[in-house]
């Protein structure tokens, strides 16, 4: 086929994508609860945080900020598929010319803008405590490939195909919640024993934590640029197998 | 160009233990409008999915005007138009946002999404209620809505599935209005129904399903002609006749009394009513009424079905 109508092509799938997103947020993530809910887990992390414990907020911020755009990130992504795919919605989109990855992509971008939108919390957090932004331009980086990344791992969440919104969401919590405690959230890398390192590798929070560390105290315990290129690979990866094993279940949902 | 719409080559499809499409071959004709008739279970929500590209079938192969819709399927997808059965618009958006997402989905521009969703909105009688949410509206106005959605890309194919069923006699009159104006204006209708009454005022041709098999495929008019066996005529005399005399006189094996009237079965009705002319004059009797009763939609679908199952067994 012509270059010049398989770009074309790429393009019109990437602008449904982007419908679909601004559908997503407009019936699933611009709602009172949502948004409430979304700034204030983050604040209720930082709580259980500091009651009781000495910390340096530089120490802090890094884990609050792991955390609340991972939350964030993961929050709603995995109940839309089996939602849109109990109210029919889900048949409806297909039926028109948008291919299955954009679908998902579209959904992975509603699920990156509340991901962007509440890592300000953590940040105004830090503003407040005094906590100096190293590396400001890093920063932004990893807030956008983070939560793409993160929001990548909701739309894998989402493949079992049911129409039961609450089961995703209960596997949802059941994968999520093990991920935080292996990722050196509440306890830096270098401070892990040998065998919690090496769990820990296989969550993209670590590196997204272990660079965010890196950003408020320039000391990270894996080099930068390795974090950000594992962080990349875990996007493409999850990202990736979300729109193979989505094809594959796809039909059972019809 | 080929004056195909819909061609339908050796289609199946199977869920588990169920053949719900077993082996279906047909064509639809460029701006006709084709009735998919069958009872509930038959498998005609399963084909419409297929042709329009949302199911896989396990072999067969679909062409919507000239494109493979399972090698192509979103090409294919950007000819047609769908009204599914249920009402699955997204209800927490005004029927103008549900417009102006699916203008994006089939990427219309954005001064095209706006004139055309107006101008539907406007001819479906939705226009004041554009703003509102979907779930606020009633079934009659989802089912215009979703027509309104199915119709915004300007579809050469547009598949309707039970369009009118649960909706109220003024929706059902508009939707059959408005849908035989877009197929007089040479959109291709395909329409999935149960109300064969329906069926026959609106379809050039039908198909009827059951159990994942097209039985028959012909215009309502020669499948009322085909089926023979309950063509009748009702007659009245001005003088008492005896039945088996009359069945012996005019040659025919099965005739009834109904009421003050004979019914006469035939498989040639012209025929007949020559030789009851003829048997008049000889008994110097008087026709007092004489019906020619064709069979409706109803009664060869029923007959066609029934025929199939005795097969069955």
């Amino acid at each position: 086929m012509d270059r010049g109508i398989l770009v074309k092509d790429f393009m019109q799938q990437i602008k449904r994508a982007l419908a679909i997103a601004k559908k997503d947020i407009q019936n699933y993530y611009k709602r009172g609860p949502v948004i409430i809910f979304g700034f204030l887990t983050p604040l209720f992390l930082l709580m259980s945080f500091l009651i009781g414990r000495e910390l340096e907020p530089s120490m802090l911020i890094p884990s609050l900020f792991g955390m609340t755009v991972f939350f964030s990130a993961t929050s709603i992504g995995p109940a839309v598929f089996p939602w849109e795919t109990r109210t029919k919605t889900l048949e409806r989109v297909l039926s028109t010319p948008i291919t299955l990855w954009a679908i998902l992509l579209g959904d992975v971008f509603a699920s990156f803008t509340f991901g962007i939108v509440f890592s300000i919390v953590p940040l105004i957090v830090g503003i407040v405590l005094n906590v100096s932004i190293l590396h400001p331009l890093i920063l932004i980086i990893v807030i956008v490939i983070g939560s793409f990344c993160f929001s990548s791992l909701s739309v894998l969440l989402s493949v079992p195909p049911t129409d039961q919104p609450h089961q995703i969401m209960m596997l949802s919590s059941l994968i999520r919640f093990p991920l935080l405690f292996i990722s050196g959230v509440f306890v830096p890398l270098s401070q892990l024993s040998d065998f919690s390192r090496f769990v820990s590798y296989i969550s993209p929070l670590t590196y997204f934590t272990d660079i965010s560390r890196w950003i408020t105290t320039g000391v990270s315990f894996l080099p930068v640029w390795v974090d950000v290129l594992v962080l990349c690979l875990f996007c493409v990866a999850l990202l990736g197998l979300a729109i193979i094993l989505h094809g594959k279940t796809i039909q059972k949902r019809l | 160009m080929s004056e195909v719409a819909i061609k339908v080559s050796n289609l199946k499809k199977r869920f588990e233990k169920i053949q719900a499409v077993n082996d279906i071959s047909f064509q639809v004709k460029k701006g006709e409008f084709f009735g998919f008739l069958g009872p509930n279970g038959a498998g005609k929500t399963t084909t419409i999915r297929i042709l329009t590209g949302i199911l896989k079938p396990n072999s067969g192969d679909v062409n919507v005007t000239d494109i493979n819709v399972l090698k192509q399927p979103s090409k294919a997808k950007e000819k047609m138009g769908i009204v599914p059965e249920i009402s699955n618009v997204y209800m927490d958006m005004s029927a103008w946002d549900n417009l102006m997402f699916m203008g994006k989905m089939y990427a219309l521009p954005k001064e095209q999404r706006i004139e055309r969703a107006t101008k539907l909105l406007k001819r479906f009688e939705l226009y004041g209620r554009r703003n509102d949410l979907a779930k606020k509206f009633s079934k009659g106005m989802k089912k215009r809505l979703l027509i309104c959605m199915a119709l915004l890309n300007r579809p050469e194919i547009l598949f309707l599935d039970e369009p009118t069923s649960g909706l109220d006699v003024e929706s059902q009159r508009i939707i059959r209005q408005i849908i035989r104006k877009y197929n007089e204006d040479g959109i291709t209708v395909f329409l999935t129904t149960h109300n064969l009454e329906e069926a026959n005022r609106l379809c050039d041709r039908v198909a009827i399903i059951n159990n994942g098999k097209i039985l028959e495929i012909d215009t309502p008019e020669t499948l009322k002609l085909k089926s023979k066996k309950i063509q009748s005529i009702d007659v009245k005399f001005d003088k008492v006749v005896e039945l088996n005399a009359l069945k012996s006189e005019l040659s025919i094996k099965s005739a009834k009394k109904v009421g003050d009237l004979f019914r006469l079965y035939t498989n040639d009705q012209h025929t007949l009513f020559c030789k009851l002319v003829d048997y008049v004059r000889e008994q110097d009797l008087r026709l007092l009424s004489v019906k020619m009763l064709v069979p409706s939609l109803e009664d060869v679908f029923v007959q066609v079905i029934k025929k199939q199952k005795m097969g069955a067994k």
